[in-house]
């Protein structure tokens, strides 16, 4: 049966073919379409599914269910492999017993990440095998391999789409029927599952010896292919480049040999070999890093193969962004020394705006950086932030993150300003998933430490940027069972905080009364604006309009709050459809010129 | 068979929605079809670019520059960004209707709605202006913008597959209360190219 499915739904999908049995991650984008289709999918077919606090955490929970032989799909995006990073260096020693998948999801370009880190660095760090897709077909069928293989060598597998992988759609063919997997065999007590240093010394030695029996799976996958061609010259591929490489040899008119690799690491040595054997010149086109390029320099120079080889180090292919048709058939160009015709750019071209994503109109985070802003007026203050919507507070006119770095970072970053500028303010920005993610450990360091700062949890109830994921602040899980949720206030009580409040950033006196007092107190204070992400509420509060003979012109609203659904008129500001009513800029007017629309006199 | 389309616009016009509604048509037409589509940190108010390749012999999802058949502009100013993607000749379909950023109440930045529309008056050989979102308000909602094109475009028989097919499509994407307004945006959509 045909599907239309993007490749994080095709991932899911092939998941399922495969036999999954647990699912856990950590939303990130481009991965979080796997979880969330799974999790919609758990409850009929029996998968456990959960939304994890960090990345760490799920691939432990993950692990767990591996060593009892279920079969086990871990999610997140790249940055995220970073949190994980720790049980993942080692569970590649300890191995598992039930298939174990990450697939965790690259964004070159990038899209929407703090970096653009290649996984399958990491992967082949920690010795581990890596599946890369090409498209959303193919993420499928190797999704659902992957359990095999990581069963059979006993070690976790990585998946590692890409931006466009996961989110591109395509006509993907899925089965009718899905093999139930039978019953987790169950944990088997053993010395093996305890990692003591001399465990770890044996074990090295069998996952090095795990590296020639992936390689050895791999010469034999269908993953990898041959597109046969003509002359001396070739190209080896690896992942979604090897559509951009099709796609500009057949505008090119060229038919000459292509390698495509769907299995990066280990690269298997004979199939390359082979490949090689009928040619003279080869180009290797992959984004991100060299990791194809460099296991065959070295493959090269072990065969004392003659052969120019062609690529990353040459600065033939980029080593940053994404590839695409375009950019392949200038490498095409340079690599085979042929004329490639340039589209040509208009000069004429009117000047364009501006356009960057900012916070949404009526946005509870552009109330809560405003507030901070106003109370934090006349001391000198750094506002730290964070990962999520609301590193766009950083954008003018709000301008209110000064840092962001990863999750959880506003916290510690702004300890570590304080230790050096004890004079300054320091206001820490984070949202509620992140303080859940990898808030709480700096909020209990600052405490211990005796920081002096402000953290602020802008608590809108969802993980909003990735796409509304669920944390345990809510009273519902990933699959929505109903729950109690966690309340950050309480928490942060917990946690010894000495000033604790929640507040309504809508609420715009009130907020700022708290603002100040927060600012005020001496030690760690902690404020929780609480206001539901206004893409959650459907049909909410009444939109404003300016009313023309109260309004000054005096462009406050405008200037102060870069609310999108506000923009500059010919009589002063005017309203858009797109407002959501929040009422902040009627609470800023100095003329209470901005009211309801349709109680409005101008209306 | 092939067709390559381009929708542009500002993040929250329906882009996806679109781009996901001519695909699946074309997929039941018995068509190969890829999409991409720009999630996550860029849909917040930002440019947003959607791309839908049918038939055969398509590779992957992505259009090369000077590639695409049609242009679907759902901004003004974003139908002129996206230009650089359309062949020599293609079909360009645009919104008149403005979306100023927030950078150009700042200040920060210009936008001349004029110049872009005796731009794309002067620079595209086959063009149609209409105002989509005007329409779709009239519909009910200005949030149905994108149906409206999706009309508009439907009615000029350069889809692989008819009107009909499309407008099925599309209703059985759209929730069951909002499937009379959208289905009046994408009629309006249709009679303002000269449609049925
Ligand atoms: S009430 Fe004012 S600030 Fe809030 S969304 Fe509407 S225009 Fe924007
Ligand atoms: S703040 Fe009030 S008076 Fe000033 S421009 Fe805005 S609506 Fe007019």
């Amino acid at each position: 049966m045909k599907k239309l499915l993007m490749g994080n739904e095709a991932i899911a999908y092939g998941a399922i073919e495969g036999g999954v049995q647990v699912v856990t991650g950590y939303p990130g984008t481009p991965s979080s379409e796997i979880f969330t289709t799974l999790a919609a999918m758990a409850k009929e077919k029996n998968i456990a599914a959960q939304w994890s606090v960090n990345e760490k955490v799920a691939l432990e929970v993950a692990a767990g269910a591996a060593y009892a032989g279920a079969r086990a799909m871990v999610t997140m995006k790249q940055v995220g492999l970073n949190v994980a990073a720790d049980p993942l260096m080692t569970l590649a020693y300890i191995g598992i017993k039930g298939g174990l998948v990450l697939a965790v999801a690259d964004d070159p370009g990038p899209h929407s990440s703090q970096n653009e880190q290649d996984t399958r660095r990491f992967a082949s760090f920690a010795k581990l095998p890596v599946l890369d897709p090409a498209d959303p077909q193919e993420a499928l069928v190797m999704a659902r391999e992957a359990f095999a293989i990581s069963e059979q060598l006993g070690l976790p597998v990585f998946l590692r789409p890409t931006t466009r992988t996961c989110h591109v759609c395509q006509d993907v063919e899925v089965a009718e029927t899905v093999i139930t997997p039978p019953k987790p065999a169950g944990f088997v007590k053993g010395p093996n599952w305890v990692i003591f240093p001399s465990l770890a010394a044996k074990r090295h030695i069998w996952l090095n010896e795990q590296q020639e029996a992936a390689r050895e799976i791999f010469e034999n996958s269908s993953f990898n292919r041959v597109d046969p061609g003509v002359g001396r010259q070739g190209i080896v591929v690896g992942g979604v480049a090897y559509h951009y490489v099709k796609e500009a040899l057949a505008i090119l008119g060229l038919n000459i040999p292509v390698l495509k690799i769907g299995t990066p690491y280990p690269l298997p040595i004979n199939l390359v070999m082979k490949f090689l054997d009928g040619l003279d010149r080869v180009l290797v086109v992959e984004e991100q890093e060299p990791v194809i390029e460099d296991q065959l320099i070295k493959m090269i120079y072990q065969h004392r193969r003659p052969l120019v080889l062609r690529g990353k180090y040459n600065r033939y292919v980029p080593r940053e962004g994404e590839l695409n048709t375009d950019k392949v058939k200038e490498i095409l160009g340079a690599f085979l020394k042929i004329e490639v015709p340039k589209v040509k750019q208009d000069s004429n071209q009117p000047a364009l705006p501006i356009r960057p994503p900012v916070l949404c109109a009526g946005c509870p985070h552009r109330a809560s950086f405003y507030v901070f802003k106003q109370a934090a007026q006349g001391q000198e203050a750094i506002f730290t932030g964070d990962i999520g919507c609301y590193t766009l507070g950083n954008m003018a006119p709000l301008d209110a993150v000064d840092t962001c770095l990863c999750m959880g970072a506003s916290i510690t970053l702004g300890s570590g300003l304080q230790l050096a500028e004890p004079d300054k303010k320091v206001v820490a920005f984070l949202g509620d998933s992140t303080f859940f993610h990898t808030g709480i450990p700096g909020l209990i360091n600052a405490v211990h430490n005796q920081a002096k700062q402000t953290v602020v949890v802008l608590d809108n109830r969802t993980t909003a940027m990735t796409g509304h994921q669920s944390h345990p602040g809510l009273p519902r899980t990933a699959t929505g069972t109903p729950v109690e949720p966690l309340d950050i206030a309480r928490l942060a009580e917990a946690c010894g905080v000495g000033f604790v409040r929640v507040v309504d950033p809508y609420d715009y006196a009130a907020a700022l009364e708290v603002a100040r007092q927060a600012l005020a107190y001496d030690g760690v204070s902690l404020v929780v604006m609480r206001r539901e992400c206004v893409a959650l509420v459907k049909g909410g509060q009444q939109a404003r309009v300016v009313e023309r003979e109260k309004c000054l012109d005096c462009g406050l609203c405008i200037e102060e709050l870069g609310c999108p659904a506000m923009a500059k008129g010919e009589a002063g500001p005017v309203i858009g459809a797109n407002c959501t009513g929040c009422d902040l800029c009627s609470q800023i007017c100095p003329t209470g010129a901005i009211t309801k629309r349709g109680e409005a006199k101008c209306d | 068979m092939r067709l390559d389309i381009v929708i542009t616009g500002v993040g929250g016009q329906g882009n996806v929605l679109a781009s996901r509604i001519l695909a699946r048509a074309a997929m039941e037409w018995g068509l190969p079809v890829r999409t991409s589509e720009a999630i996550g940190m860029a849909q917040r108010e930002g440019v947003v670019m959607s791309q839908v390749r049918m038939g055969e012999g398509s590779y992957g999802a992505i259009i090369p520059d000077g590639g695409a058949d049609i242009l679907l502009g759902f901004e003004l100013a974003e139908t002129v960004r996206g230009l650089p993607k359309l062949k020599p000749g293609g079909l360009v379909i645009a919104n008149r209707h403005t979306i100023f950023p927030v950078s150009v109440s700042l200040g920060l930045s210009q936008y001349e709605p004029e110049q872009m529309v005796s731009y794309l008056e002067n620079s595209t050989a086959r063009y149609h202006l209409l105002d989509a979102t005007a329409l779709a308000t009239e519909a009910g909602t200005y949030k149905c913008t994108n149906i409206v094109m999706l009309g508009a475009l439907a009615s000029l028989g350069v889809l692989p597959y008819d009107a009909e097919h499309l407008k099925q499509v599309m209703l059985a994407f759209i929730p069951a209360k909002l499937r009379d307004v959208n289905l009046k945006a994408f009629q309006y959509g249709q009679q303002a190219l000269g449609g049925v």
